[in-house]
């Protein structure tokens, strides 16, 4: 039910709402439903239904495998070529499509916004929460490429869990900025698809970080999605893949700091949300 | 009694664009004016900041204060863009003041649209929890109820039919359904209760009384004013943005009557150079008198109404005759009344004067509504073409308003109510063969 406080609630201007985060957890199942009316949504009328997030990022590897590791012949640090490809395409097909729904899902959503009240986080959260789903479907592909290539990962796989989290902070961050600034100005719906774009050359994806000569090594990592790949590659491609830490540290603090700020400038607006959207 | 909701000094300021259709902004703008004004600072460093003329500011809601007591039903009224709908989204923590403060103790449930939420892909069982979700009801509490809202909306064949193969009519019932179902200290309902045919409607009516019976205090915005002083017990007025009043429903609804030029007052007085007529009479004033509401345009469904006609004779001549038409409120004539019954003055010639003319329609006989009257002053020489000497359409009108006490056609019954007029008929039944 709505405000089960038994104590007064105060609505005033500017005011921090102290319940801000108690209302968040209370509202946690509201998050289920989100997330699970759009994953119904999404394959009830498709035809082949669930076999979309298959289809996408199997092609994506099988070019960037032809490209980078036939034609431009990269070195693949003694892993199987697409298994080093698919292993970055999980959490970058992630992030992209995280970023891209939950950038958008706000402005998706402006019906629900007007209308009624609920902590605003709940929807560009809930719309990653979908892409999880893709993402655990295209983990099931992994497991099939490495029995097919009979490549067995090591003791480290068991931390994948922290990298997995590690992506999902680093895509809540930016999303949570993207989300409410498309509220207020509607560029950044073109910037959206833009960053998309930019990021799959930009990141390691087609290929292993360690192709970066060293001195630029830890400006590459500026990008936070460079930690995320390094990590599950070398979470699942176990010993024959180098860790960098300068690198992860750096990336690991930007993600922070956009995550924090992200929520300090979504909480600050979110208030004008109903106005403005 | 405690208080509920206190609002002190509520105010809500909108910043209009006039340049632009929409209501975002584009990014581009924001730095082409920032890159203006920037450049304007360094040419005129001395200069007072210019102010932006392609805004404006716009107070949806003014230094509004009220409290609310528990169990009070308050009708918020006023005209479109008075304010009224932000106050509810204010209430209902939408959107944020610009100042002033509300204090509010219980738990809120507020609908300000039916079916906030719901997916034309999903079917209506997976809309009830989606929809229930959205209004802030728990997985468990859904299901408790589901089966009784899936009752209430008469939806039980089309559960697992996506919605968007519903009527509209089915799926508003479902949408109110759900909303129904939410058992909150505070209601706070927005225009939503005018969907659905009459016997939902009933429905939605039997479900504002259990509220009422459990003491929930409610707040309803509507335009139907007859809906609110079915439902309420006290009125605000907003006007612009400004609390115009705060009193019991009926001054409210009065009032609003009065301030809104469209609707009519229930007498009228004309100074007698201007009075509607000729050189033979004119009418001076015309007026509906109701036993305890002389002032209001409100009348009682159970008390009888005055219809006074005052007139002034010029010469003495043929039999005058006062008459009238009532009009309901979808303009079809309930009846005609013509001073031809009047016993002592039918047919008799008048000589010049002042006249006072009256006619009573009884109590417990016209539905609730809005009438108005068209006023005639004849003089019936030739049956077939009477001379008119007096005819004002919608020269005076009045609201009749049942207050559910009891005594009226209705009784207790708080739903949709059909017929142009409501007597009260003596009924008996035999038994027997």
């Amino acid at each position: 039910m709505s405000n089960s406080h038994n104590h007064e609630m105060v609505i005033m201007a500017g005011q921090t709402d102290r319940h801000y985060w108690f209302d968040l957890w209370r509202y946690r199942e509201l998050f289920y439903f989100l997330a699970w009316r759009d994953i119904s949504v999404r394959y009830k009328q498709t035809v082949i239904g669930i076999g979309w997030s298959v289809i996408r990022p199997v092609l994506i590897m099988v070019v960037f495998t032809i490209v980078f590791g036939k034609l431009a012949k990269l070195p693949s640090d003694g892993v199987p070529y697409p298994i080093l490809v698919f292993t970055a395409m999980l959490p970058w097909q992630f992030f992209s499509n995280a970023f891209t729904d939950a950038g958008n899902s706000l402005i998706g959503n402006t019906n629900m916004i007007s209308k009624v009240y609920f902590p605003r986080l709940i929807i560009p959260t809930s719309a990653i929460i979908v892409s999880l789903v893709d993402f655990a479907i295209s983990f099931l592909i992994l497991i099939g490429l490495m029995f097919w290539y009979e490549f067995y990962p090591d003791w480290r796989m068991l931390t994948l869990p922290l990298f997995i989290t590690y992506a999902f902070i680093t895509v809540l961050g930016a999303s949570v900025w993207i989300a409410a600034l498309n509220v207020k100005y509607r560029d950044f719906r073109y910037i959206i698809p833009f960053v998309v774009q930019f990021g799959l050359y930009i990141s390691p994806v087609g290929f292993s970080s360690n192709v970066v000569p060293e001195q630029w090594r830890l400006l590459y990592s500026i990008n936070p999605m460079v930690g995320v790949i390094d990590g599950f590659r070398w979470a699942i491609l176990g010993g024959t893949s180098q860790f960098y830490w300068p690198g992860f540290l750096l990336s690991l603090f930007l993600v922070l700091v956009i995550l924090v700020t992200g929520i300090v400038y979504f909480r600050k607006t979110e208030k004008t949300f109903a106005d403005v959207i | 009694m405690s208080t509920v909701i206190s609002v002190e000094n509520l105010s809500k300021k909108y910043i209009i664009s006039h340049q632009k259709q929409e209501r975002y902004t584009a990014l581009r703008d924001v730095l082409a004016n920032s890159a203006r004004r920037f450049t304007h600072k360094l040419t005129h460093p001395f200069a007072a900041p210019e102010n932006n003329p392609t805004h404006e500011e716009f107070w949806a809601l003014k230094d509004v204060s009220f409290d609310i007591q528990q169990g009070d039903r308050l009708g918020i009224i006023g005209r479109n863009g008075a304010g009224k709908s932000t106050l509810l989204k204010i209430l209902s923590r939408i959107t944020e003041p610009t100042s002033g403060k509300a204090s509010i103790k219980g738990r809120v449930a507020s609908l300000l649209e039916v079916g906030t939420g719901f997916h034309p892909e999903l079917t209506g069982r997976e809309n009830i929890f989606l929809n229930g979700a959205i209004l802030g009801m728990s997985k468990a509490e859904i299901k408790k109820k589901f089966d009784e809202i899936v009752a209430f909306a008469e939806v039980e064949k089309f559960l697992d039919t996506p919605v968007k193969r519903y009527s509209s009519g089915m799926y508003v019932r479902l949408a109110f359904a759900v909303a129904a179902h939410l058992e909150p200290e505070i209601l706070i309902v927005d225009e939503v209760l005018a969907v659905g045919d009459v016997g939902f409607q009933n429905k939605c009516f039997k479900k504002m009384g259990e509220f009422e019976g459990r003491g929930a205090t409610v707040l309803i915005v509507s335009h139907n004013i007859s809906l609110i002083t079915r439902l309420c017990n006290r009125g605000i007025i907003l006007q612009s943005g400004s609390l115009d009043f705060d009193g019991p429903v009926l001054d409210a609804a009065n009032r609003y009557s009065a301030i809104t030029s469209e609707s009519l007052r229930s007498y009228k007085i004309w100074a007698e150079h201007v009075a509607p007529g000729n050189e033979t009479v004119r009418l001076l004033s015309i007026k509906a008198i109701s036993e305890i509401n002389d002032q209001g345009d409100f009348f009682d469904i159970r008390r009888p109404i005055t219809i006074e006609f005052s007139y002034r004779v010029y010469q003495s001549s043929a039999a005058l005759n006062s008459a009238f038409f009532l009009y309901n409120q979808d303009n079809i004539i309930v009846f005609i009344s013509s001073g031809t019954h009047d016993p002592e003055w039918a047919g008799r010639k008048r000589q010049a004067g002042l006249y006072t003319s009256r006619c009573v329609i009884p109590g417990n006989f016209l539905a609730e509504g809005t009438y108005s009257i068209q006023a005639i002053i004849n003089t019936v020489d030739n049956i077939k073409s009477p001379t008119v000497h007096v005819n004002e359409k919608n020269a005076i009108g009045f609201k009749i308003y049942d207050p559910l006490e009891g005594g009226s056609a209705r009784e207790q019954h708080s739903g949709a109510y059909y017929g142009v007029v409501r007597p009260i008929l003596v009924w008996n039944t035999a038994y027997g063969e």
